[in-house]
């Protein structure tokens, strides 16, 4: 575990590849009209094409290609003239057809990559190159109760048929870290270009990883520990945890056994997220042999380069484009393009309108940053729900700018805005009805100076920050109190009472 | 008037004028199927109920005076391997014994919506897998020309049906011969459209490569008439032709002045019987006095034909019959058998699984013995270490069988030849050797690797009164000039009008 928490020192580097496997965001599924729409009650989005009734025939869901070509384009991927799919034959109680409709050896898109970069700098920006990017279905789901004595498996073919794509990456990560940042950086990009919703919960987002170690020995000789894949990872910090504790497993296993890559089959491990340990799962008794062969119901699809124009024409600007380009427009640092970008498109339009209404980039982040994010993370839910659109808090930042009232002041107005869904006017209006008249303060001064005896001596002995303790009194009692006409108030009748 | 004699293009048009009622016409052929069926076999089920109410139905439309569509009072038996939703539909296996489909083929919506009357559905080989029609689960079609022989298949019940005056018309399915080889064992016309002519959907397949659905009949102009109906592009098969439709009942009037027809002499080599190599002369003969030129022509991969459709096909249906597992719809073996299938397992996918246990026992009860053994086949050809040497070299065959085609009509506008090496065989004189059996595709199977349309009919009889067969091949889309070949051939002979000598009693 040391080793894998300090990768500097570690006497090995650690090589890691992703297989991740996507639902596309089509209304429906990929060979028939069935919808995709997750939590259904089981078996009822379903019809003779995906439960593969005798005689039924696919027909390809054309949104669903060009999203896929969507994500593989995104992935800078080369998108290939001609494709077609193959049968992947298998016996299995959620694939009702004995095999799945996929892609073999001519998938639609291959050689692409991304790089994901840490603002923190906590490691070098790393390219990952992309094998290939496949469009596939999905398999229903299979429940096993493995409860002692039962032995009941149910089957739910909502999802059988979605829309899958298969993204495979070269093994060019290095660390866990790296692997759920570009995981990350990977969801962001696939969000932001609709592609999929990418919700690991819901499954519409499956991460399997390949990880190993490459040990250099004395000799100048690069030792390879057996590869494992990874699989049952369910959130992107599961994926990396399970690599943190395989990588260490290996590293004790290697120096137990100096087995090396080759001697062994290719094991697969499931992460056992409670346990926080992956554990070696059955080894399947037949050796995968599905059979491919060209699937003879569906046709093989050309693509025309004015299609594939048209596709990239309709593609939205990615987020390492994005913050670049917050960057330069915006004036603002790598680090708050990054925190806005990573938040989504709709923050970033938020931003984006913000900025322009108040005329600067860098007043509009700090308010993004510290007051929009904090309070939307508070709240939950979406930008768009969020009770004070950017016409709103320019108007409230922009009484800050004129210096009717100072920033600490108009984040409470804007709080005020957020909990009421009023503006800032009406908030300031009815601020000002509630305004404390000079009698009223001059009576509050009065009471706490009574009740602090110690802050008017210390005020007296020359410490006048001292009297910055009776403000916080003050907008106890009324919340309406100017601090700044409190303080020179509490400090003239201070001066008054040496007299 | 006697509508069992008459011709599907004289029931429409009878129909239409009022002169026979569609009732009338369903219940002459209910009868005859009645009485017949017992010993020729070649109905699974009979819907005569739906059948005379559709027939009434559309009788009442007509008397209303409202629109009856083209095909209105038509009987039609259609083979039990497309989907019917008011039917079982079985492709002759135990395996969906009780299978009713939620849906119509599309052929089967196409012929009601042109108000033909559906009749019933038409014994097979299991599955269309099979060229005798013994390898039914439900028992052997008999030949009407003489019932100890086979009527050949897959299609052999639909075959059988028409030449025994039990339908005017029938639909039957071409895998690798299933319409052809049977039309031209039992005298009858089938025409095996181009690939892709006629959807697939609700087609259950077989090896959907190769698949087609085509009419039979006992003349070319009849199957024109149905193929009006049941051609076309289907949006639901992707492999289906984005191409118009001809009115083919409307092409046939041109003659055949100039049409080159090729002749194959390899086919006339051994093992063709003699009765049928001068008949199949005479028909060539029959067709130059139509003012047709015959040129002798090579197809030198022809030979490989039958190797590389024993390869194609088995592997697709390994695919394609996977499906059938017990575990969402037909067969199931009992549930205590399933039981016996070990508790102790690791795994529900485990080989001892009862769930496994369960797809075993529920395939091996459920599919007949020709079926298993092209299961076998195709998976071990599609098997990791035997897939070049197997299926990828059966797909380079393939292709060159298909140029062979391209390249012979550079010269010819149709090939033309014997359907089948012999006339009708006996029962079970096949059954023990499977090689034996898959040869009587020999001259069948090319026109569905290369994907083209053929058409078989009568063109002469055996001393012993079997039908013999000719079969004409033309380039995708040939359907208008192989009805009309066809046609014209029908108009100078009477082969097609003969009927069995001993009428079904």
């Amino acid at each position: 575990m040391n080793a894998a928490n300090a990768p500097t020192a570690a006497p090995y580097t650690t090589i890691v590849g992703l297989e991740v496997h996507l639902q596309l965001q089509t209304r429906t599924k990929l060979f028939c009209g069935c919808s995709t729409a997750f939590g259904a009650p089981p078996n009822t989005q379903v019809c003779p094409v995906c439960l593969g009734l005798p005689g039924s025939l696919p027909v390809m869901n054309r949104a669903a290609f060009e999203l896929a070509m969507k994500a593989a384009l995104s992935l800078d991927c080369t998108i290939a003239s001609f494709t077609k799919w193959d049968r992947k034959n298998y016996f299995y109680p959620d694939l009702p057809k004995g095999y799945q409709i996929s892609q073999f050896d001519l998938p639609f898109s291959s050689s692409g990559s991304l790089e994901v970069v840490d603002p923190k700098g906590t490691f070098a920006p790393r390219t990952v190159r992309i094998v290939r990017v496949h469009l596939e279905e999905d398999a229903g789901k299979s429940m096993h109760d493995d409860t002692a004595g039962r032995a009941d498996s149910r089957i739910d073919l909502n999802r059988a048929g979605t829309p899958l794509c298969e993204i495979v990456t070269e093994p060019d990560l290095r660390s866990p870290q790296e692997a759920r940042a570009w995981l990350n950086e990977l969801k962001l990009l696939l969000e932001y270009l609709g592609v999929s919703d990418c919700n690991m919960q819901e499954g519409s987002l499956r991460v399997d990883a390949n990880v190993n170690l490459h040990i250099p020995e004395a000799s100048g000789r690069i030792a390879k520990t057996p590869i494992v894949e990874i699989k049952n990872m369910n959130s992107f910090r599961s994926v990396e945890r399970a690599l943190i504790y395989e990588v260490a497993r290996q590293w004790e296993e290697w120096q137990q056994t100096r087995a090396e890559l080759g001697t062994m089959p290719k094991q697969t491990r499931g992460w056992d997220d409670p346990a926080g340990v992956t554990r070696a799962q059955r080894h399947k008794e037949e050796s995968s042999d599905y059979r491919y062969f060209p699937e003879p119901d569906l046709v093989p699809v050309t693509v025309p380069p004015q299609q594939l124009a048209a596709v990239r024409a309709s593609m939205e600007s990615p987020p390492k484009q994005l913050r670049q380009s917050l960057q330069s427009q915006w004036n603002i640092s790598a680090y708050d393009a990054d925190v806005l970008v990573n938040q989504g498109r709709d923050l970033v339009a938020y931003f984006e309108t913000l900025a322009s209404q108040v005329g600067g980039g860098k007043v509009a982040s700090n308010w993004m940053q510290q007051d929009v994010l904090r309070m939307l993370k508070e709240r939950g839910g979406a930008i768009a729900d969020f009770p004070v659109q950017p016409a709103g808090l320019a108007d409230l930042i922009a009484r800050v700018t004129a210096g009717t009232f100072d920033t600490s002041r108009a984040r409470e107005i804007f709080a005020e805005m957020v909990a009421s869904g009023r503006s800032a006017a009406d908030v300031v209006g009815a601020m000002e009805i509630a305004a404390v008249g000079e009698d009223e303060l001059r009576d509050l001064c009065r009471e706490l100076l009574a009740r602090n005896p110690k802050i008017v001596a210390d005020v007296q002995g020359g410490k006048e920050q001292a009297a910055a303790g009776l403000i916080g009194q003050a907008r106890k009692k009324n919340a309406n109190v100017n601090p700044g006409e409190f303080r020179a108030m509490c400090l003239e009748m201070i001066r008054a009472m040496g007299r | 008037m006697q509508p069992a004699e008459l011709s599907a293009v004289d029931i429409v048009a009878a129909v239409r004028q009022g002169d026979l009622s569609a009732v009338q016409c369903a219940e002459t052929f209910l009868n005859r199927i009645e009485a017949g069926n017992g010993s020729i076999n070649a109905f699974l089920n009979v819907d005569r109920e739906g059948a005379l109410a559709c027939a009434a139905k559309i009788d009442a439309r007509r008397r209303a005076g409202q629109p009856i569509g083209p095909l209105a009072g038509l009987p039609v038996a259609v083979k039990d391997v497309l989907c019917t939703a008011n039917l079982p539909t079985t492709c002759a296996s135990k395996m969906l014994e009780h299978f009713r489909p939620p849906y119509d083929a599309d052929t089967v919506s196409r012929l009601r919506q042109a108000d033909a009357v559906i009749v019933g559905k038409t014994n097979m080989d299991e599955f269309a897998m099979g060229g005798s029609n013994e390898n039914s689960a439900f028992g052997p079609v008999r030949n009407p020309w003489d019932l100890s022989r086979a009527p050949g298949g897959s299609s052999g019940g639909s075959a059988a049906c028409v030449a025994a005056d039990m339908a005017p018309v029938a639909i039957g399915s071409d895998t690798g011969g299933s319409i052809r080889q049977p039309a031209g064992l039992c005298g009858i016309t089938g025409l095996k459209p181009t690939y892709g002519r006629v959807s697939r959907r609700g087609l259950i397949a077989f090896a959907s490569s190769l698949d087609q659905i085509g009419p039979m009949a006992r003349s070319a102009a009849d199957c024109a008439l149905v193929l009006e109906t049941i051609a076309g592009h289907d949006p639901g098969d992707s492999t289906s032709l984005v191409a118009g439709v001809p009115r083919y009942t409307e092409l046939l009037e041109q003659p055949l002045t100039g049409v080159r027809i090729g002749r194959v002499p390899d086919h006339f080599a051994e093992g063709l019987d003699p009765e049928v190599a001068k008949g199949v002369e005479e028909a060539f003969a029959v067709l130059k006095a139509a003012g047709a030129t015959v040129l002798d022509i090579r197809m030198p991969h022809a030979k490989y034909g039958v190797p590389t459709y024993y390869l194609i096909a088995p592997c697709e249906a390994s695919s394609n019959l996977a499906r059938y597992d017990g575990a969402h719809y037909g067969r199931r073996c009992e549930e205590a058998a399933s039981r016996k299938g070990s508790r102790a397992s690791d795994g529900p996918i485990a080989y001892d699984s009862p769930l496994v246990e369960m797809y075993c026992r529920s395939r091996g009860e459920g599919f007949g013995p020709e079926v298993k053994r092209r299961i076998m086949l195709g998976t071990y050809a599609l098997s990791a270490g035997y897939y070049d040497a197997y299926y990828a070299k059966a797909m380079k065959v393939r292709r060159l069988i298909r140029q062979d085609y391209l390249d012979a009509f550079e010269h010819v506008d149709l090939i033309g030849g014997p359907v089948s090496a012999t006339p009708a065989f006996k029962l079970g004189e096949k059954t023990g050797d499977p090689l034996a059996m898959y040869l009587v595709d020999l001259y069948t199977v090319a026109a569905n690797l290369a994907g083209i349309g053929g058409i078989s009919f009568p063109c002469g009889f055996t001393k012993s009164g079997l039908p013999i067969g000719f079969q004409l091949q033309a380039p995708a889309l040939g359907e208008p000039l192989l009805l009309r070949a066809s046609d014209r051939f029908q108009r100078l002979t009477d082969w097609h009008l003969r009927r069995p000598k001993k009428p079904v009693r």
